[in-house]
This record gives C-alpha cells, sequence and structure tokens, in this order.
C-alpha cells in the first residue's frame, strides 16, 4: 500500500470532497518536505475531517505531515515516511473572539496577515512577528516553534498561549487549557505543541490571549565596531529600569538591513507616551555613549517600523543569498555570550549574527564550496563549540543533501527519553510526521 | 502501615525524619482545602538522591507517594488520599544559586517562596509569582499546582518563570528538562511538568527566572458604593487595555471582616474596593495612574486614594492577602472557590453568585484576582453540620458550573486536586481523559505518585487506578 494508490485518494476524498484533493506527482511536489514527495494532499475543512483522515492513516499506517503555508516546513529531520500532506490552509476562521476580554481563538491554517488585520480593527495584536511574515499560517507558525524578535518583551508562544484543540495521532480531536487568561485545570499539553513540527498532534484550533497595540513606537539605532560593545549594550539595558519591546544584535553581512561597514548594530524598539519614549530615548543614548558606540540615533515611528520588519525577515533573506546557506539557532545565558561569540569567530566561513536579548541567536554560515562533507565538518565543529559551552544548538535551515552527513538537532538531549515517551502517548503508532525529531 | 518500610524508612534517613504515630501524622491529614485524608507515614528527605531511594523503597512495597511543600495548597494536592508515604520538601530548603547577571536562580523545592524573593533584593531583582501565601509556601508547590498571585496579571503564572526541573520519576530514576537560558528544540517539558500537581513526578531542583524591580510603583485604593461599579470597571480596564501590575477586588462584607482583623484602611462603608497596582518607569507609572483613575471616576468610584507610603501600601497588601485568614473569625470553616471567567463577564457572575448564596442561605464573600477574572468567592459554613458541609460543596459547584458556562473554567491557580476532579467532565470529554491519562501513565503507569488526583473517580476512568489504602504485607522482590 502507498499513498499515492487509487484506495488512498479515493478515501480521501470521500472525506474532504474531490475539490480538496490533490493525487498528481506535480502537484504533490508542492508540499515536498526534503525532497520527500506525499502521495497525496488533503485539504480538510473541518477539525472532523482532520480526525477522519488521521483515524484513516492510522489504520492503513500511513504518515501525515500538517502544513500551512509550507515556509519553514524544511525545518527537522527529513521524514521517515510521509504518505499524506494534510494542507490546512482552508481551516481558516476566527472561532472566537472577545476584545473586551482580549481573547482570542483562531483556527490553525488562518494567515498571520488576515488574523493581524481583525486584531488590529480593534487595536490589538499577537506578538507573533514570525519570519515569512507575508505567508505564514498561525499553526505553522507555532508548530515550527520559530521566534518573534518580540519575544524581547512578551515572551515567546508559550507565554500566550491559553488553550488549543488538536487532533492526536490515534485522530481523536482533544483539547487542554481554555479561552481565558488564566488556568491550570488539567495539564498544559498545548504548551508541548509548541515547536513540536507536528510529531504530536494536527493543531486545528488556537487560544491566544492578545495585547493592545502599542502607541507611539520609537526606535533606537547604535553601531559599534565589534560584538563586544553591542552585548555591553544588552547589559546595560537589562540591568536599568526599561523594558524595550525589541532587541536586536546585527552583525555585519545583512546587506539588506545595512550597508556593509563593518559595523556590529543594536536595534532597539520601545514604545509608550510621549513623556516614556522621550526619558528612554535619552537613556539608550546616554547608555550607547556608555558603551563607546560609534554612533547611535533614535528612529521615527516609520523607520523604526520599516526596520523592525527588516529584521524580522533577516532570515528569508539570508537564505535567499546563498542556496548552501546553514542557519543556526544557538541559545546560551546573555552573560555567555562573549566567550560564544570570540569561540564562534574561529569559524573560517564567512559568517553572520542576529542575537535577540534574551540570549537567543541565529548564526549563519555561508561556505564557498558547495562539497556537503566539507560543509559537515564545519557544522560539526560549531555543535562542538555550543556543546563544550553548553548552549543548545540546533541548524534549522540548511541544504537538504547536509541532513544525510549529520543530525541537526546536535547533541542528544538529555531528556530524549522523556519526549519519546511522550510521542508515544500522542502518536502510539508514529502517524504524524514520523522522524523528524 | 508495614512496619517493615517504616524500619527501612528510618534507616535510609534516620528516626527524626520518619513520622508515623497518630499523633504526628494528623498534622499531615488537612491543606488550605476543606479535603482530609491521612498518610501512613511521612518523610523528611534532605537530598534529591534521598528522595529517589524512597521513591524506590515504596515502589517495592507497593505504596503511593506523594509530595508536599508548606501544605498550604487550596484543592487537596498535597493529601495522601489513599494513604501511603507523604514525602515533605521541608528540609530541603536552600537556594542553591543566585546569577543576577543572567537573573537566574536554582532552588531547592522547599524555599520559601518570599524567601527568594529576599534573597534577590540585593540584587534589585525578585521572583515574580506572588500566591496569598507567598511567606510560608514552597516554590516547589508552586511548581506543582502552576501557582499564581495578584502580581501574575502583568507577569504571569510559576510556569512563565520555571526555565529548567530536577526531577525524580516513579521508578527513582533523576532526570533534568529544560535549561538555565530556557530555550531548548523539541517538547516543552517543564511547559508540561510544571502544573502536573504531582501527578507525573517529584520536582527536586528548580531553575527560575528573577525580574528586576520596577523603577515606580503606585497603589491606588477604588471605592465603590456599588459591586456592579466596580466589576464594571474592570472590564472596562480590560476592555481599553490598560494593565495594571495587579488588580484585585474585595467585596463590602469581606473588607469589613478584614478591617475587623487587620486594620488595613479599607472603607467599612463601601460596597466594594478594587487595589490596583500600577509599575514601571516613573514616566508611565504616572500615566497610567491617571488612567485608570479615570476610568474608575468614570464607573462613579466614591474616591480614588493613592498610597503615600510604603507603609501604607504594604498595609493594603497585607489586607490583602490575610483575607483568608479573617475569614477564619466569622465560620469554623469556609471555602475557597478559584474558577476563572472571562474579564467581559464580571459583572453578571458576581451577580450569579450573590443569587446562589441567597438561595442556598450561605454568606459567600468575594475577594480575588478582577484583573484576569480569577475569583475566589468564600463559602462559609460549619463543617461539624454534615449537611451544611454538603450544601456548601452543592452551592460551589454551581459556581464553577456558571463559570464554565460562561466560557471560563475550574481553577486558575489552586489546581484541581482532589477537589475539583469530579468537575473535569464539564470541560473535558472522555478523548481528552484519554489522551491526559496515556501522558499520565507515560512517566506515572502505577499512579504510585499523587493517586486520585486531577482525574475524576467516578468518570469511567478505570485506568486512572486509585491504590488500596492499605499496603502490601511485605515487599515486593
Amino acid at each position: 500500500m502507498t499513498a499515492s494508490s487509487p484506495h488512498v485518494a479515493a478515501e480521501l476524498e470521500s472525506i474532504v470532497g474531490r475539490s480538496h484533493t490533490k493525487s498528481s506527482p506535480e502537484e504533490c511536489a508542492a508540499y515536498a518536505v526534503d525532497n520527500c514527495i506525499p502521495g497525496a494532499v488533503a485539504a480538510p475543512a473541518s477539525a472532523r475531517e482532520v480526525s477522519e483522515i488521521v483515524r484513516f492513516a492510522a489504520k492503513e499506517n500511513l504518515a501525515v505531515i500538517a502544513c500551512g503555508s509550507r515556509s519553514k516546513l524544511n525545518i527537522g529531520m527529513p521524514p521517515a515516511r510521509y504518505d499524506i500532506a494534510l494542507d490546512m490552509t482552508s481551516l481558516n476562521q476566527i472561532a472566537h473572539y472577545d476584545p473586551a476580554d482580549l481573547t482570542l481563538s483562531v483556527e490553525a491554517g488562518m494567515s498571520l496577515t488576515t488574523l493581524s488585520t481583525a486584531l488590529c480593527e480593534q487595536k490589538q495584536f499577537l506578538p507573533l512577528a514570525v519570519p515569512f511574515a507575508d505567508r505564514s499560517t498561525v499553526g505553522g507558525a507555532i508548530a515550527s516553534g520559530i521566534d518573534s524578535p518580540l519575544r524581547q518583551l512578551y515572551g515567546t508562544a508559550r507565554d500566550f498561549i491559553i488553550g488549543a484543540e488538536f487532533v492526536n495521532g490515534t485522530g481523536a480531536l482533544t483539547k487542554s487549557g481554555g479561552r481565558v487568561v488564566k488556568n491550570v485545570t488539567g495539564y498544559d499539553l498545548h504548551k508541548l505543541l509548541i515547536g513540536s513540527l507536528g510529531t504530536l498532534a494536527v493543531i486545528t484550533r488556537i487560544n491566544f490571549r492578545t495585547f493592545p497595540l502599542p502607541l507611539d513606537t520609537r526606535g533606537f539605532l547604535a553601531s559599534y565596531p565589534s560584538a563586544a560593545g553591542a552585548l555591553a549594550l544588552r547589559d546595560r539595558i537589562a540591568n536599568s529600569p526599561l523594558t524595550p519591546s525589541t532587541f536586536e544584535i546585527v552583525s555585519p553581512g545583512f546587506p539588506h538591513l545595512f550597508p556593509d561597514s563593518g559595523l556590529w548594530h543594536a536595534c532597539v524598539g520601545f514604545a509608550g507616551t510621549a513623556e516614556v519614549s522621550g526619558r528612554v530615548s535619552r537613556d539608550l543614548l546616554a547608555f550607547a555613549a556608555e558603551t563607546s558606540s560609534v554612533s547611535a540615533e533614535i528612529l521615527g515611528d516609520q523607520a523604526c517600523f520599516t526596520q523592525w520588519q527588516q529584521i524580522r525577515e533577516a532570515i528569508p533573506n539570508l537564505l535567499s543569498t546563498s542556496p548552501a546557506m546553514c542557519i543556526f539557532k544557538i541559545t546560551q545565558l546573555p552573560g555567555a555570550l562573549p566567550k560564544l561569540f570570540s569561540l564562534l569567530e574561529k569559524i573560517e566561513l564567512p559568517s553572520v549574527v542576529l542575537a535577540g536579548g534574551s540570549g537567543a541567536f541565529y548564526y549563519g554560515v555561508s561556505p564557498a564550496s558547495p562539497d556537503p562533507q566539507l560543509l559537515a565538518r564545519t557544522v560539526a565543529s560549531i555543535f562542538e563549540i555550543c556543546t563544550e559551552e553548553k548552549a543548545t544548538c540546533s541548524l534549522l535551515w540548511c541544504p537538504t543533501e547536509l541532513k544525510t552527513h549529520l543530525n541537526i538537532w546536535g547533541r542528544t538531549r538529555p531528556d530524549g527519553g522523556l519526549m519519546k515517551r511522550l510521542k508515544l502517548a500522542f502518536d502510539p503508532q508514529n502517524v504524524l510526521a514520523p522522524g523528524r525529531y | 502501615m508495614n512496619l517493615a518500610l517504616i524500619r527501612e524508612l528510618e534507616s535510609l534517613l534516620g528516626k527524626p525524619s520518619v513520622l508515623h504515630l497518630a499523633e504526628d501524622l494528623a498534622l499531615y491529614e488537612y491543606d488550605g482545602s476543606v479535603e482530609r485524608a491521612l498518610p501512613d507515614v511521612v518523610v523528611f528527605p534532605t537530598t534529591t538522591e534521598q528522595v529517589s531511594q524512597i521513591v524506590r523503597l515504596a515502589a517495592r512495597y507497593d505504596v503511593p507517594i506523594v509530595g508536599r511543600g508548606a501544605g498550604t495548597g487550596l484543592s487537596g494536592g498535597a493529601l495522601a488520599r489513599t494513604g501511603g508515604v507523604m514525602l515533605v520538601f521541608a528540609r530541603m530548603n536552600r537556594i542553591l544559586a543566585i546569577d543576577a547577571r543572567n537573573q537566574r536562580a536554582v532552588v531547592e523545592p522547599g524555599v520559601v517562596n518570599f524567601e527568594l524573593s529576599r534573597a534577590a533584593e540585593p540584587h534589585g531583582l525578585y521572583f515574580a509569582p506572588d500566591p496569598s501565601s507567598q511567606k510560608s509556601c514552597t516554590i516547589g508547590g508552586n511548581v506543582s499546582e502552576n501557582a499564581g498571585g495578584p502580581h501574575t496579571l502583568a507577569y504571569g503564572v510559576t510556569t512563565n518563570h520555571v526555565v529548567a526541573l530536577e526531577l525524580v520519576l516513579p521508578d527513582g530514576e533523576v532526570v533534568r528538562v529544560g535549561n538555565a537560558h530556557g530555550d531548548a528544540h523539541g517538547y516543552d517539558l517543564p511547559g508540561l511538568f510544571v502544573g502536573s500537581e504531582g501527578t507525573l513526578a517529584l520536582v527536586t531542583e528548580i531553575t527560575v527566572k528573577l525580574l528586576r524591580k520596577p523603577e515606580a510603583v503606585k497603589t491606588l485604593l477604588a471605592v465603590f458604593d456599588s459591586i456592579d461599579d466596580a466589576t464594571a470597571t474592570v472590564a472596562e480596564l480590560t476592555a481599553r487595555a490598560i494593565t495594571p501590575a495587579a488588580c484585585e477586588m474585595l467585596d463590602g462584607w469581606t473588607l469589613r471582616a478584614i478591617e475587623d482583623y487587620v486594620h488595613a484602611g479599607f472603607p467599612r462603608d463601601s460596597a466594594a474596593v478594587l487595589l490596583i497596582e500600577v509599575e514601571g518607569l516613573a514616566e508611565a507609572v504616572a500615566a497610567q495612574g491617571t488612567a485608570v483613575s479615570e476610568v474608575c471616576h468614570e464607573h462613579h468610584a466614591r474616591e480614588v486614594r493613592v498610597a503615600r507610603s510604603d507603609h501604607e501600601r504594604d498595609l493594603l497588601w497585607k489586607g490583602r492577602k490575610n483575607a483568608f485568614g479573617a475569614m477564619g473569625r466569622l465560620a469554623p470553616s469556609n471555602y475557597v472557590l478559584d474558577g476563572v471567567i472571562p474579564r467581559s463577564k464580571l459583572p453578571q457572575t458576581l451577580r450569579r453568585i450573590a443569587e446562589i448564596g441567597a438561595r442556598y442561605n450561605f454568606k459567600i464573600g468575594n475577594i480575588f484576582h478582577a484583573g484576569d477574572g480569577n475569583l475566589h468567592p468564600i463559602v462559609l459554613f460549619d463543617p461539624r453540620d454534615p449537611r451544611q458541609f454538603e450544601l456548601a460543596l452543592e452551592a460551589a459547584s454551581e459556581i464553577l458550573r456558571y463559570c464554565v458556562e460562561v466560557g471560563g473554567t475550574l481553577t486558575g491557580e489552586h489546581g484541581v486536586g482532589m477537589e475539583k476532579s469530579e468537575l473535569m467532565p464539564l470541560l473535558f470529554s472522555d478523548d481528552d481523559f484519554d489522551l491526559m491519562r496515556r501522558v499520565h501513565d507515560a512517566f506515572n503507569p502505577n499512579s504510585a505518585l499523587n493517586p486520585g488526583k486531577i482525574f475524576p473517580l467516578g468518570k469511567g476512568c478505570g485506568e486512572i487506578r486509585v491504590k488500596s489504602p492499605k499496603p502490601a504485607a511485605s515487599p515486593r522482590a
């Protein structure tokens, strides 16, 4: 039995209808994950249809991968099996929105831009400013676990997801959490779905707390001859009463952001009343002087917004510069970053750094030679440095061929055994995205 | 209790660390809830290794284990529902590290919540979760229940501040989940274990985030002549997206009881007060304070008073945080609920609570985290009258059902424990329970840890085993 068999296509058609099913090789190729092409694509329009498809897959021992816009679908190891692509973009409605309570329940396939427009009408937003923003779906942003520059102030998705509905590997539609901002009723299973790459369940609906749109947003830009100065500014802000909404350190090598002057830049976003903005501006300019910046300036609302968008999209822009680009996500305690940065400087490839204020940063290396074995050795060196420094490191974007030479998740997690237990509890037959972790 | 097990525990920990006489055990029969359950033996380990050995020993004798911090919980979470070994973390109470530069602390589970903030204070830092019992409750207990507190409105509950845990699984294995920087690929295991009410593992070490103390704080007391005006104010503050650090409501009846006890300065002739705190940059605090005052006045606040000194502020918070103690002066017992509702539903819910109280002829006080919709109706009753106890539970159940009906939930920060487990089917389907059960069994397959909690016993969840209170006669080979 393969997913491309007429039996599978017929069954999917009976669940979602012919117009929501695809099975030609050309159509299925658009849903490839690391060159693995599914045998069929189904686009369910309800959680019940998702449930029926997963039940069918479990019965027939087929592998299912859920996807939204597919912008981040290559994060992870190549799937061990891939029979059915679940295109979730037809599940795209706001299920419940109570602006007066700042709570929202939204279907997983809704695009972030559509959602953003709806929230904007109520002067609210969701701090889920992930890369590939013009295409990303809510479910994809959550399942990929990708960061947003706004985590500086608002935290990661785990800090503002309040519940979810999802179909587990048995095909059962289940839920956890709820639609209120404080809730300890039952296990927080929805937190497990963040960054799970669809391996535990197919997310059908997510509940969030929403936030008021900030007033009078402004930015601040300081430049330094090296990373040390920008990191010193980070420390200075962390030790002050200031609570900026974004903080990013940008190394040289991001031409779409800054002309290549060889300088490191610290980009800060903040918001508040005119009095608050005035105070923050004064303090930041003083901190820049204390940390010996080469230049420092306050950016107005529009300039700040443009820069923030460019930072948000830094990864897609970087990926477009070279097909061999490798981008790691590395996390370390902020106090240990200077040493880690200096160790990474020893890697003999052109590299770039985009670092948030929390200690998480993206590190990109771009090899001149396309030799995958050479690149694999370089990647292994980076993993080794991170392991020695007790930093978490994973290779989120790289050429698919490289994945045959190494595990993109780096060192084995000490709690990997517990992850396996959870996978078995959620998906006892290994139907959902097998092999991606 | 099996004497052989007691002797082995004494040999492992020393006699002073093992209690098994009836008069000693009685102290561990209750927590802050209305539930009662007697353990067979109480032990006080001092190291993770001892915890692991106790767990292995109990498994050999087929005796369940329940972890306990200070016993201040309000859902029966730390009670030995089916007897067995109660493992009290009171002597694992060291702050192992404070890393001021990275704003982290590593603590043992028995560290009292307030003690961590006190230790962090010289660095200008503090631990944000602040339950009313923070001067006695432990961080291990906070982790198990995912505790909240007034200031979680702005800063989040315990789970938002925990980055890593050391755990002892029911087979005695010691594992670590998460890491100090709080970011790892893969599943969010700390996110699952925090709030799992001791049903998946015992927590033996916790790494938490510390926050920087705000530059400025302004505490306002808004006084109302009607409960409706007070609740409408909270709904309006939320709708206008004004997010104070804390927004607490006390009804008139409750605040008069508090005044008799604490003399906090609450106006005795009011129908309700809102205790609102704004904090942050001095410039932001000034603007937020003005915005809060405006909304209060628009909703007919008779007065909006600003605490003029730290002493006045502390006194107001002392009144708020000692409210449950004040209730003890009015009735032999009280039942504190913990339902949560959408904040837009506050006015109608408070009216319904009053109506339920009148119908059951109970005085129900209200003192709660209004800003996040987390209600704490307090039902006063006399437990010596079995009928009254039964009716108090019925009234409470009716209130919680209403919370669910308007889109809310059963518990916001106290946990399900053994108190609300039978109400869980109001929220969860058989499929939901089935998945929760499989997650439970993935870590605690024999229900050796904290049996009889969270899951409803009468729900036909046959797989959710409740062990017999009687331990096996002899250890298994």
